[in-house]
């Protein structure tokens, strides 16, 4: 038992140093060294391309309604995936209505993912079909022609990787911030 | 159409893995790897160790129970110490007792159940030292125990099963180290974070919005994650964040990841015992259940959400789309929580508990089989050897023989040992839930009305007595109460099985072979696969069928009603 107890704690305490400090410290050093941009975030000055944000307005592409019910925690840290309402709740029917309706008024027709929220609640992505229902309005709004902000969509659809893993995407934050280069 | 490449590509990289990492982990465990021989003598040398030494069972189960003791309090410690130690950039406070204890207990015991959200709650720190160190522990203890009983069927007339420091320090520096570290530069670079430097505040000028982002030291967790079936993230969201998935390629690794130890070990077991189609035939029992299930939940979740739909303004195209992200899309998620559920990970891509009725069933069951279609690594495998004794006994008796599995006569010591093994975890969880709904405390827990409600709490237990982690995550499950009886499950679900299995193997070890002859009930052949399913099928079905009764069948049944 003694004899337990001392090997016990000293392969803790080895475990301890080997995979808790010296693996995950080799592994910064060596993220930060290879792979710096993605290591830190993918951070562009205006935000994360991984994380989504709240886009107010018809001047914008808006990503999945996650804002609405985002939750942060100390010092304003965004908490992922703290909204999981049942398949049979009526708030989360609710939820859906609330958010077609200010899609309409915007102009933009609902789609599956513009009415609901994602599991992370930080989706920095909408689906191409997402986008182009959005093209027309924001065209409008900016007195762009519908055109030329479907041909930037069109460039902004990334994936699926190796054509099958996952699905297509367009990244908000990315979108947007073409879309404010545009003249 | 890219669903079924998905599949495809997973199942060959899984047979590979099965080949290769299943005859890779038999040579480790039979001491014939040693290019780590240089890091590992001077470890035995400071336990004296004597590596050749063998342990009878009483003793390895002896010293695998001190050594969860210890693990658990040296990491209870952490997270109770946290507010004074390094790396702590959030500057967080102590974790509170209760959940500290349940936190240890459930990454001490393979579990990975949280009751906190990461991000807000741990240091980094706890998250390395703490959290992802016995994300490595916990797996290779699991492996150990299999191994032992595999040893037990293997021999002849031996008293000893293996030495339990040796068979998890090589599991961790051979198998589970390197292959986490390969694989965790994948994920770094896919754009999973890994950064001491703390959260990062950026402020976006086209909408004067300001974020506070958490960051931490993830990428290189996730693999060792899915590897030893642990299934605790870092955020709270799990897989579903992008820092820990960003892409659908590391949804396919991690899926991977989270199924290649508990398939290879099958090989690994087919190996020792010196049949291949020993093993397969195991494999092919957890395949068709694997299956079935997936292509179950696939479904239900292709028809979309019925409280989506009963708002009449948006097709569903893509399936049920609530809790889940765009870049993975309704069905990637399917197979990754189905892979999850399966094999006691428990880490999710989408919201467990926005899944539709059918689909969170899917996920339910799974684990309610016993989890070992294929299981967690190592629990998986001695699981379902448990079951395979079970058949073999029903075999015997319809022909009315003493039953053999593997040239050994399964007598009365060895059915009951398998028994109690296969009971000890429906026990944990059909009481833990009777208890919870009868008492204020268990019942102001779910979030969710109507039958969901309860289907939040039947699924938080069987979840913890099985050791998978995941949750319909809707129940506020850092209470004291759930703090303590999850705890409880947990304990129970792990060395509430570990230690018959491990008798098991002793019993085994020291028993000789029979020589089969023209009586004896063939154990290689589709028949056993199937006789096998049936058992599996049979005692989880009689075991939860009115339980479940009560939450998901009741809410799929319910068409057209919503509740809240």
């Amino acid at each position: 038992m003694l004899l337990h107890l001392y090997r016990s704690a000293v392969v803790s305490l080895i475990f301890v140093v080997l995979l808790g400090l010296a693996y995950p410290l080799a592994a910064t050093a060596l993220s930060q060294a290879a792979f710096q941009h993605q290591a830190n975030g993918s951070l562009t000055t205006d935000g994360s391309t991984l994380i989504g944000q709240t886009w107010k307005g018809p001047k914008w592409f808006q990503g999945r309604p996650d804002g609405t019910v985002r939750t942060t925690g100390p010092g304003g840290i965004i908490v992922s995936g703290t909204n999981q309402p049942g398949p049979r709740s009526r708030s989360l029917e609710e939820a859906v209505l609330k958010q077609a309706a200010i899609l309409k008024r915007e102009g933009i027709v609902p789609t599956n993912d513009l009415v609901t929220t994602s599991g992370s609640l930080v989706d920095p992505d909408i689906s191409p079909a997402d986008a182009y229902a959005q093209v027309n309005a924001v065209a409008a709004a900016r007195h762009l022609p519908p055109g030329q902000v479907r041909h930037l969509v069109m460039t902004q659809v990334h994936g699926p990787e190796l054509g099958f893993l996952g699905a297509p995407t367009v990244d908000v934050l990315e979108l947007n911030l073409a879309l404010a280069k545009m003249r | 159409m890219s669903y079924f490449w998905t599949i495809l590509v997973l199942v060959v990289l899984l047979a590979l893995s099965w080949r290769f990492l299943g005859s890779y982990m038999a040579a480790v465990y039979e001491g014939r790897v040693t290019f780590l021989a240089r890091l590992e003598r001077p470890v035995y040398r400071v336990l004296m160790i004597d590596p050749e030494s063998e342990q009878t069972w009483p003793r390895y189960a002896g010293a695998l129970i001190v050594f969860s003791g210890v693990a658990l309090v040296v990491t209870y410690g952490l997270l109770r110490l946290q507010g004074s130690l390094p790396f702590n950039p959030q500057h967080l406070g102590a974790v509170s007792p209760a959940l500290a204890w349940n936190t240890a207990v459930s990454f001490v015991t393979n579990t990975n159940w949280q009751n906190y959200a990461g991000e807000s709650t741990m240091s980094y720190l706890s998250q390395m030292a703490a959290l992802t160190v016995q994300q490595f522990v916990s797996a290779a203890v699991g492996i150990a125990v299999a191994v032992a009983l595999i040893r037990g069927f293997a021999r002849k007339g031996s008293p000893t099963i293996g030495n339990f420091w040796v068979d998890l320090i090589r599991g961790v520096l051979y198998i589970l180290l390197p292959i986490a570290f390969v694989c965790g530069i994948v994920f770094v670079s896919q754009g999973a974070v890994q950064t001491l430097a703390g959260p990062a505040t950026v402020h976006n000028a086209l909408t004067g919005a300001t974020q506070v982002i958490p960051r931490g030291p993830v990428a290189f967790m996730e693999p060792i994650k899915q590897l030893g079936t642990n299934g605790g993230g870092f955020f709270n969201a799990n897989g579903a964040d992008p820092f820990e998935d960003p892409t659908g390629a590391t949804l396919l690794l991690s899926v991977l990841l989270l199924l290649c130890i508990p398939v290879a070990l099958t090989y690994t077991f087919g190996k020792l015992v010196g049949s291949f189609r020993q093993g397969l035939t195991l494999l092919a029992a957890m395949a068709i259940i694997f299956g079935t299930w997936l292509g179950f939940s696939s479904y239900a979740e292709a028809q979309g959400n019925p409280a989506v739909a009963a708002a009449h303004v948006v097709a569903q195209p893509g399936g049920n789309m609530v809790g889940k992200e765009v870049r993975f899309g309704a069905l990637p998620t399917s197979l990754y929580n189905i892979a999850s559920t399966q094999t006691s990970t428990g880490s999710v891509a989408g919201a467990n508990d926005s899944f539709t009725p059918l689909g969170g069933f899917g996920l339910m069951s799974g684990m309610m089989l016993g989890e070992v279609t294929p299981g967690g690594v190592g629990s998986g495998l001695y699981t379902i050897l448990l079951f395979a004794l079970v058949a073999v006994f029903l075999g015997g008796l319809m022909v009315g023989r003493t039953p053999e599995y593997l040239g050994k006569k399964i007598q009365a010591r060895e059915v009951k040992l398998a028994a109690l093994g296969i009971l000890v975890m429906p026990i944990a969880v059909l009481g833990l839930t009777a208890i919870a709904v009868s008492v204020h405390a268990g019942r102001v827990g779910p979030t969710n009305a109507g039958p969901h409600g309860f289907s939040e709490i039947l699924y938080a237990f069987t979840s913890q007595a099985n050791n998978n982690g995941s949750a319909f995550a809707g129940l506020n499950g850092n209470t004291a109460f759930y703090n303590v009886t999850g705890g409880i499950a947990m304990l129970l679900g792990r060395f509430g099985v570990m230690v018959p299995v491990l008798a098991l193997a002793g019993s085994l070890a020291s028993k000789a072979v029979v020589p089969s002859g023209l009586g004896t009930f063939r154990t290689d052949t589709p028949l056993f696969t199937g006789l096998v399913i049936g058992v599996i099928l049979i005692v989880g079905g009689l075991t939860f069928f009115p339980a479940v009764s009560l939450g998901p069948i009741v809410e799929w049944l319910s068409h057209g009603r919503l509740f809240g």
